[in-house]
C-alpha cells in the first residue's frame, strides 16, 4: 500500500500557554483530489496550520508526513522534491514579487532550478502557455513589472506558476483577500481549473466562507485550533450545525437583500475565557449548557457534516483516523446530490 | 432642516508633469441626513479620492479644481485649512481602511479620545473627560477599562471600533467610512459595521461607505453609487442597483460576487481597469464591455441629472440587462 500523500498525526502548536493548532490528525491519499476549505477566523489555527505545512514553522507535538517521510526528517533530495511538489499562493500578491524584477523572474527562475525547461525558448513557452490558462494575455503580462499590474493579474501569475510546476498539493492561504471583489471571481475561477483540469488537490485557507463555498468539495471550520464542523461544503454553509458555524455563516455579507444580517449582536470573542477545559466555544455560545463548560465534546458525525457540539450529539464518533473517510465519503454524496440536480 | 450633504460637479485632478489627471471627473450626488451611501469602484476608481477630497486630506498633486460639497450650508472644499481642522470630527469624520494603525501607539485610549474634546473647546484641558469617554467607549460595545489601554492590547476589530467612538463623540454631520472593516474576519465585520449603523442613526448623521464589496453593500447601504475611471457610471437605491443594474459595468459587479442560491457561478470582470493618463476615448469601459457599439467609442455618455432618481451613463442602459 502507498503511503498518504499527506498525513498529519497529532499535529500540535503551542505557543506558551496558547495553544495555536490542537492535535490535528488528517489525511489526504495519492490521487485523492477536492478542493478542501478551512475556514475560521484570527486565531483559529488556519495560518499556523498553513505554516506547519510549509515547514516555515516546528510542531511542538506530533508531525506532517508527505509521501510517507516526516518533514523534518527529509533528506535534501526529499526536501527538494517536497519543495516542487506542494506549492504555495499567499495572500499578499504585492509582496512576492521583487520589485526590480520584471515579474517573468518569478517563473522562470522556479523552471530553472528544477530543470524543467529543456531551452529557453522553451521556458518562454511554458510561460507563455501557464499564462494562457489562466486566463491571462501573456503579451500583455509577461515582460512587464509587477507595479504594472493589478493585484488580481498578480494572484492569476501566481497560479500560473503553479501550473509550471505541476505540484501535486497546491496550499492557498487567503489567495484572494486583498485583491478587488471584482477581480476575485478570475483568481478563484483559475484555482479551480488549476483542479478540475489538472488534478491537483488545494487547500484553501481563508476566513471567506461565502469563496469557499462557490469552490470547495469539503469545508473545515476551525476554531481555536481544533475542528469545529467538518463536512461536504453545500452542508456546511445552507445547514450549518455548530453553533460557531452558524454565527460565522450568519455573518456572511450576501449581496442579497433578502439574506440581511439579523438584528441580534453577535458575541465577541471574550480572551479572559481563554484556556479554560470544556468546550472552546462555550464562553460565546447562546446555546452553552453545564456540561459546555466541563467536558470537551468530541466530534460528532451525522449525515454528511460533523459537529462538535453536544448539541448534535449522534452515535458517530470522528476520531483523525475517521474523519478522512467521513469526508471523503461526504464529498462523493454532495457530488452525486449536485449530478442528480437539474 | 438638515438636508444632509450635496456634492455637485466634483473635479479632482491630480496634477503630474505629464499634465492634469482626472481623478474624480464632475461627480455629483445627494446623500440625505440619516441615511447612507454606498460608493464602489475598483482601485483606482476615484472612490478614495472623492473621500479625501470631501474631508480635504488630499496630498498634493492632488487638488479640488471644481465643484462643491455643501452640509448644513457649510461647502466642506472651499474651507480653509484651519476651518477644516475645527470641522472635522465635529461636522465631518473620516474612518479610514485600517483605521486602527492612525491610533497613537504610545498614548492610552483614553488620552487619545480625550484630545479629541479638548482640541475642539469641548472641555478645558484640565477638565474631567471620564463619563464622556465612557460613554462613548459603551456606544461601541467596549467596557470602560479599555480607556485604561494601550492600541496594541486590542484587537483589530477593537480598534476600529474605538476609531468609530472617537469619530462619533462630536456628533458629526457627515460619516465617511473608507473599507472600514477590509481587515476582519465576518464576524467581527458584522460587529463593527452594526456598530457603526447603530451610532449613525442614533445621531442622524449621513454615511458614506465606501468599498468593493456589493455583499457589504446590500446589507449596509440605502443607496449606491458606481464609480469608474473617475466618473460616476451609476447611482440609485441599493434595491434599483442591485436587482436592475442599467450600467454593463455594474452588472458585471453585481454578478462577480458570490451568491447563496447561485454555487459555483463566478463571474468577474476581465480587462484592467484603464490607466486614468490615457482613457479609452467615448465610454471608458467599453474596451471591457460586451455589450459595446460603435457609439461608445467615440462618444462619452452622460448621467442624466435628474437627482434622486435611477440614473445609469451608458447608451445603452436599460436595453443590456
Amino acid at each position: 500500500m502507498t503511503a498518504p500523500l499527506l498525513e498529519l498525526v497529532a499535529l500540535e502548536k503551542r505557543y506558551g500557554a496558547l495553544v495555536a493548532l490542537k492535535a490535528l490528525d488528517f489525511r489526504l491519499d495519492a490521487g485523492e483530489k477536492p478542493i478542501i476549505a478551512i475556514a475560521g477566523e484570527s486565531g483559529s489555527g488556519k495560518t499556523t496550520l498553513a505554516s506547519l505545512l510549509l515547514g516555515f514553522a516546528e510542531p511542538t507535538s506530533g508531525e506532517v508526513r508527505y509521501d510517507g517521510t516526516p518533514l523534518l526528517r527529509m533528506n535534501k533530495e526529499e526536501r527538494r522534491k517536497y519543495r516542487r511538489e506542494v506549492q504555495a499562493v499567499f495572500q499578499d500578491p504585492f509582496a512576492v514579487y521583487n520589485p526590480f524584477y520584471r515579474v517573468d523572474h518569478a517563473l522562470s527562475e522556479p523552471l530553472r532550478l528544477f530543470g524543467l525547461a529543456s531551452s529557453r525558448s522553451d521556458a518562454q513557452a511554458q510561460m507563455r502557455a501557464a499564462c494562457e490558462l489562466v486566463g491571462l494575455n501573456h503579451a500583455d503580462t509577461l515582460g512587464r513589472f509587477p507595479h504594472q499590474l493589478s493585484g488580481g493579474q498578480r494572484q492569476r501569475l501566481m497560479v500560473a506558476r503553479v501550473l509550471l510546476l505541476k505540484p501535486r498539493l497546491l496550499i492557498a492561504d487567503e489567495p484572494v483577500s486583498m485583491i478587488d471583489a471584482s477581480l476575485r471571481a478570475l483568481v478563484l475561477r483559475s484555482l479551480r481549473s488549476l483542479n478540475r483540469d489538472q488534478g491537483i488537490p488545494i487547500l484553501y485557507i481563508t476566513h471567506d466562507l461565502a469563496t469557499a463555498y462557490h469552490i470547495a468539495d469539503l469545508i473545515m471550520v476551525f476554531y481555536r485550533g481544533e475542528v469545529v464542523e467538518a463536512g461536504a461544503a453545500t452542508d456546511v454553509i445552507t445547514a450549518p450545525r455548530h453553533p460557531y458555524t452558524k454565527l460565522l455563516v450568519g455573518s456572511i455579507p450576501w449581496p442579497d437583500l433578502e439574506t440581511r444580517w439579523g438584528d441580534d449582536q453577535p458575541i465577541l470573542r471574550d480572551e479572559r475565557k481563554f484556556g479554560m477545559a470544556g468546550c472552546a466555544f462555550a464562553g460565546r455560545c447562546p446555546s452553552a449548557m453545564p456540561e459546555c463548560l466541563r467536558d470537551h465534546p468530541p466530534l460528532y458525525a451525522a449525515g454528511s457534516s460533523a459537529s462538535r457540539c453536544f448539541l448534535d450529539r449522534s452515535d458517530d464518533i470522528l476520531d483523525g483516523a475517521s474523519l478522512h473517510d467521513f469526508l471523503a465519503r461526504s464529498a462523493r454524496t454532495d457530488d452525486e446530490r449536485i449530478k442528480r440536480s437539474p | 432642516m438638515t438636508a444632509g450633504l450635496k456634492v455637485r460637479d466634483l473635479v479632482v485632478n491630480y496634477h503630474t508633469d505629464a499634465g492634469p489627471v482626472a481623478a474624480v471627473d464632475n461627480v455629483s450626488f445627494d446623500v440625505p441626513a440619516a441615511t447612507r451611501l454606498g460608493v464602489v469602484g475598483e482601485s483606482g476608481s476615484g472612490k478614495t479620492t472623492t473621500a479625501l477630497a470631501l474631508i480635504q486630506l488630499l496630498r498634493p498633486p492632488g487638488r479640488v479644481d471644481a465643484g462643491s460639497a455643501t452640509i448644513d450650508g457649510i461647502d466642506l472644499v472651499a474651507l480653509s485649512a484651519t476651518d477644516m481642522r475645527s470641522h472635522r470630527l465635529r461636522t465631518v469624520s473620516y474612518i479610514p481602511q485600517g483605521a486602527m494603525n492612525s491610533l497613537n501607539p504610545v498614548l492610552r485610549i483614553g488620552d487619545q479620545m480625550r484630545n479629541v474634546l479638548v482640541d475642539h473647546g469641548e472641555m478645558p484641558p484640565d477638565g474631567k473627560s471620564g463619563p464622556v469617554i465612557e460613554a462613548a467607549l459603551a456606544g461601541v460595545d467596549l467596557r470602560p477599562h479599555v480607556a485604561q489601554l494601550y492600541p496594541h492590547e486590542l484587537s483589530g476589530g477593537m480598534k476600529q471600533r474605538v476609531c468609530i467612538a472617537m469619530g462619533m463623540m462630536l456628533r458629526p454631520r457627515l460619516i465617511i467610512a473608507d473599507e472600514p472593516t477590509s481587515a476582519l474576519d465576518v464576524v467581527t465585520q458584522r460587529h463593527v459595521m452594526q456598530t457603526l449603523g447603530r451610532q449613525q442613526q442614533e445621531i442622524g448623521s449621513a454615511l458614506i461607505l465606501i468599498g468593493h464589496d456589493m455583499g457589504l453593500m446590500a446589507q449596509f447601504v440605502d443607496s449606491l453609487a458606481v464609480m469608474y475611471a473617475g466618473k460616476l457610471v451609476e447611482i440609485g437605491t441599493i434595491r434599483d442597483v442591485l436587482t436592475k443594474p442599467r450600467h454593463p459595468y455594474t452588472q458585471a459587479l453585481v454578478t462577480s460576487v458570490p451568491r447563496l442560491h447561485h454555487r459555483g457561478e463566478l463571474g468577474g470582470i476581465p480587462g484592467v481597469t484603464p490607466s486614468l493618463r490615457s482613457l479609452p476615448s467615448g465610454c471608458a469601459f467599453h474596451p471591457r464591455c460586451q455589450h459595446a457599439v460603435s457609439q461608445c467609442r467615440s462618444t462619452r455618455p452622460i448621467l442624466d441629472r435628474e437627482l434622486g432618481a435611477h440614473r445609469a451613463a451608458c447608451h445603452l442602459a436599460g436595453e443590456t440587462s
